[in-house]
């Protein structure tokens, strides 16, 4: 008898179905019923997800294997989904939040022609399917697929409006800082394929577990497949594309760049995390570049005038602090944060495509101000989202992370001290952003004064779906020192993390030493979110910053900086290889080849005389050699 | 050395020379004259060796008939002085230098063959005789010879038609 | 006489008629080289029967060496139809471009 759990196949194969029919019926479809298409697969999938999250609580784990995808000499690479406790709650969250910004996007895009809306959701549906077959994914190669497909749909949803060249210019960007991830990626798999024989998880850390790797194994492992979540979840080096995708539209921005693909990375490491913990070095790696990136995205978002920019930017701080917990050993706080991050984050974008698009598709703070009396709802929730991600106690921003920063301060208190840093420089911008946008007076033209509005239903109903679940998802992980038992998120995931904890020994901070830490950083985030507050309100940034400001403005430079030393050389190399190599000696050998046979063609044409007398002496020549042949070459 | 031998050298360097000539000279006249000369030296090969029928047959048909035929050809199209331009000297050593090889290469490789020791029997032997050659053809080769009365009626048919003016 | 001698001569006339057919642009020259050249292997074709009804009576067959003397019979038969039909080829060649030179028989190049 079968578990059960074998139907998950549904789950991917639903948005699937989406991705079919609305693609390849896009040109006869009404957009009502592109509509229900897309958002009814991806409203089935969460159920039938609901279903196995409760599956799961009950204790029944399961892997589905369906078929053998490759099967090559000794290599089995099966096709086979993992449910447990990790790939559940992800299932929840992609489906649940993919949902609402599939309703959202009904309302958001009725402006599209009917076959640009058919692909638009097609597109969605076919990111939606590539996500759930990441996270459910038994071994490396199924995940990898679905990395891949969600790298696809991002290149496809960000250059959704083909024609304009800049936005496809920010597709091939994301797309190419993907790759060279992804290539990462791939050599950490053939390194286990090599080392381990096959790919699946169980098969993979049990033989991490038994030592059976060595050190150099291990850290490279570690680091290449680090490498790849720094391509696809936008850390240093890698994340320069991540503000430019916001070329896409507000809702692929919500889903993909805030609340799931981004997420990817770090469901990968969270599920490789006992590679994670028996290599130190690369812990600290993941630490320290988490750390950073935490950093220098705050700094940058201090500074944009773009609604979307600033949130691109904080969606990498966050990221940041993911992988700063990744890196400390608090794997239930990265994910915990993960699924904080993507209510807020998303009611964030969500509410700031609310505004583009009452604003008549504005998009810069500078021309805003006082949206609040004009847009109740969207004002409401977007500033429950801004408390949210200040992190605000009461609020779920608060209790993942604060998690986060207690076990920073359990490795060093030096990370606790950038880190509270970082997340004071969060709550300053997002409050900044915040009053500049909704507070004050209006600073727009008066047409756009006029077109003000609430949206719509269909938007503004995802919005305070949102707005609940960022007060209220943050009271599943409720840490030790507060109540005892309440965190129900770390008991549901130990069993994913158990042997982590096992190697990792993590060192419990007194609760007295956590209240402290905690009222330290309440208070003076407090201080930030009044201080940027009223500032913003009466007095907003309106002019280009000078300085210090004018680096951060220009995000350090560092795409220039790029430009510089990687894209001008790879054009330069493209360019010359093209005319020097590919014209002339690539083109001159094949030409070549056609122009000697053309020569020695006309060569030969002249035997053709047509002169009889030359045609006899042709014939005696061949019987001289052959005569010669005959007689005196044959032994 | 006997009388043979002196007739046969005679004969060679007649036949020689005159194949010499043949290619050499300019009017086409005198190479046909040439030419006949050349038949007689053959023809008195023949007879050497006792091959009487074809010694009369070869007088009779090749310098009679067909170099007569030849003549009546070059009387006919006006070709008494050659007014030959002066071909490409090219082709003409490349022709002579083909031929010279193919010599060369055909002495060479009949030098040391296996017919070293044999002999052409002269004066003797009686198949040359017309008796034995006759007996001989209307037995085994009939039907060859009838073929070939065939193939005159063909030759005459298509040099009739070729010549017509239409 | 050994038979090499008859053998060298035939070839030196052959390989003469081939000098001259290669060498002379005149139609009916030409075609008279190619009668020589007959004429060559005519003679080795006698002295070979020769040869072989000297061998073949030593061996007890009187009739050895017939077939390569009725061989030069055919040989001749079939110069003589070819002649014919050859020259009135030329005759007509003469009709049409009023010469007989065969450079100006180039129409196999097209």
């Amino acid at each position: 008898m079968k578990n059960l759990l074998h139907i998950v196949f549904l789950i991917p194969l639903l948005p699937f179905f989406g991705f079919v029919i609305n693609g390849l019926g896009r040109k006869y479809l009404t957009k009502g019923l592109i509509g229900i298409v897309g958002c009814g697969s991806v409203l089935v999938s969460f159920l039938i997800s609901v279903w196995v999250f409760t599956e799961v609580k009950n204790g029944n784990t399961y892997i589905a294997s369906y078929f053998d995808f490759i099967k090559v000499g000794d290599l089995t690479i099966p096709f086979a989904f993992q449910i447990d406790q990790l790939s559940s709650l992800f299932l929840l969250i992609i489906t649940g939040v993919g949902f609402l910004i599939h309703v959202y996007s009904t309302s958001y895009m009725h402006g599209e022609e009917d076959d640009h809306f058919g692909r638009y959701f097609s597109y969605l549906n076919l990111f939606v399917f590539s996500m759930l077959l990441l996270v459910l994914g038994a071994n490396y190669v199924i995940m990898f697929i679905g990395w891949e497909g969600v790298g696809l749909c991002s290149y496809l949803l960000i250059g959704y409006w083909f024609k304009n060249t800049g936005f496809n210019k920010a597709a091939n960007k994301a797309f190419i800082m993907n790759r060279i991830g992804d290539l990462a990626f791939l050599i950490a798999v053939f390194w286990i394929i090599s080392k381990v024989g096959n790919v699946n998880y169980g098969d993979v850390f049990a033989f991490a577990q038994a030592n059976k790797f060595t050190t150099t194994d291990l850290t490279a492992i570690t680091i290449l497949l680090f490498i790849g979540a720094t391509g696809k979840s936008a850390q240093i080096p890698l994340y320069t594309w991540l503000p430019d995708a916001m070329a896409g539209p507000t809702p692929v921005s919500a889903l993909i760049h805030a609340a799931t693909m981004v997420t990817a990375g770090i469901y990968m490491i969270a599920r490789s995390n006992i590679l994670y913990s028996l290599s130190p070095v690369t812990m600290n790696i993941v630490a320290i570049i988490g750390l950073a990136t935490a950093l220098v995205a705050a700094t940058i978002a201090l500074r944009q005038n773009d609604i979307k920019k600033v949130l691109a930017y904080s969606t990498v701080s966050q990221l940041g602090y993911m992988f700063l917990a990744l890196g400390t050993g608090a794997y239930v706080a990265a994910v915990f944060h993960v699924m904080t991050h993507a209510f807020f984050k998303a009611l964030l974008f969500l509410g700031s495509g609310s505004v583009i698009h009452a604003m008549g598709g504005e998009q810069d703070i500078r021309k805003m101000g006082g949206l609040s009396k004009h847009m109740k709802t969207t004002h409401a929730t977007f500033l429950i989202g801004c408390l949210a991600i200040a992190g605000i106690p009461g609020l779920s921003g608060f209790f993942s992370k604060d998690e986060i920063l207690a076990g920073a301060f359990a490795k060093s208190p030096v990370f606790y001290a950038i880190a509270l840093g970082t997340a004071l420089l969060t709550a300053f911008y997002m409050f900044r952003m915040y009053a500049t946008t909704f507070k004050g007076t209006f600073r727009g033209t008066h047409e756009q004064e006029h077109h003000l509005h609430e949206s719509p239903a269909a938007i503004t109903v995802p919005l305070v779906i949102l707005a609940i679940l960022s007060v209220i998802g943050g009271y599943v992980g409720v840490p030790e020192f507060i109540i005892h038992g309440a965190h129900f998120l770390g008991d549901f995931l130990f069993p994913v993390f158990a042997a982590s904890y096992e190697v990792l020994k993590p060192h419990e901070i007194s609760h007295q030493t956590e209240w402290i830490l905690t009222g330290i950083s309440t208070a003076l985030i407090l201080v930030m979110v009044i201080f940027a507050w009223t500032r913003y309100s009466r007095k907003p940034d309106m002019e280009d910053a000078k300085g210090f400001g004018k680096i951060l403005q220009h995000k350090w430079y560092v795409d220039e900086l790029y430009e510089k030393i990687i894209v001008r050389p790879l054009n330069a190399l493209a360019s010359f290889l093209n005319e020097v190599f590919e014209k002339t000696v690539l083109d001159g050998m094949v030409n070549g080849v056609g122009r000697l046979v053309n020569y020695g063609s006309r060569q030969l044409r002249l035997l053709q005389s047509g002169q009889v007398g030359s045609y006899v002496l042709l014939m005696v020549v061949g019987m001289l050699l052959f005569f010669v042949f005959q007689f005196f070459l044959r032994k | 050395m006997g009388i043979t031998q002196i007739l046969f050298w005679l004969l060679s360097v007649m036949a020689l020379f005159s194949a010499l000539m043949v290619v050499t000279n300019k009017n086409p006249v005198y190479s046909v004259l040439w030419l006949i000369l050349a038949f007689f030296a053959i023809s008195g090969h023949f007879l050497m060796l006792n091959a009487q029928f074809l010694f009369i047959v070869n007088i009779i048909v090749y310098a009679g008939a067909i170099m007569v035929l030849f003549l009546f050809v070059i009387m006919l199209i006006n070709l008494n002085k050659e007014s030959e331009p002066r071909k490409n000297i090219w082709i003409k050593f490349a022709g002579a230098l083909a031929g010279g090889c193919l010599l060369l290469v055909l002495v060479a490789a009949l030098r040391n063959s296996d017919l070293k020791g044999q002999v052409a029997q002269v004066k003797e032997g009686s198949i040359g005789l017309i008796k034995n050659l006759g007996m001989e053809l209307f037995s085994t080769y009939v039907v060859p010879f009838e073929i070939s009365s065939i193939l005159f009626l063909s030759a005459m048919v298509g040099a009739v038609v070729i010549g017509k003016k239409e | 006489m050994p038979i090499n001698y008859y053998i060298f001569l035939a070839i030196s006339l052959f390989c003469i008629g081939i000098v001259g057919v290669l060498t002379r642009r005149n139609a009916i020259i030409i075609f008279m080289c190619i009668e020589l050249m007959l004429n060559a292997v005519n003679l080795l074709l006698v002295a070979f029967s020769k040869m072989h009804h000297l061998n073949g009576v030593a061996q007890g067959n009187p009739a050895a060496g017939t077939d390569g003397q009725l061989f030069v019979f055919f040989i001749m038969v079939v110069a003589a139809a070819e002649v014919s039909v050859g020259l009135a080829i030329i005759v007509m060649m003469y009709r049409n471009i009023h010469s007989v030179d065969v450079n100006f028989l180039n129409r196999l190049k097209h």
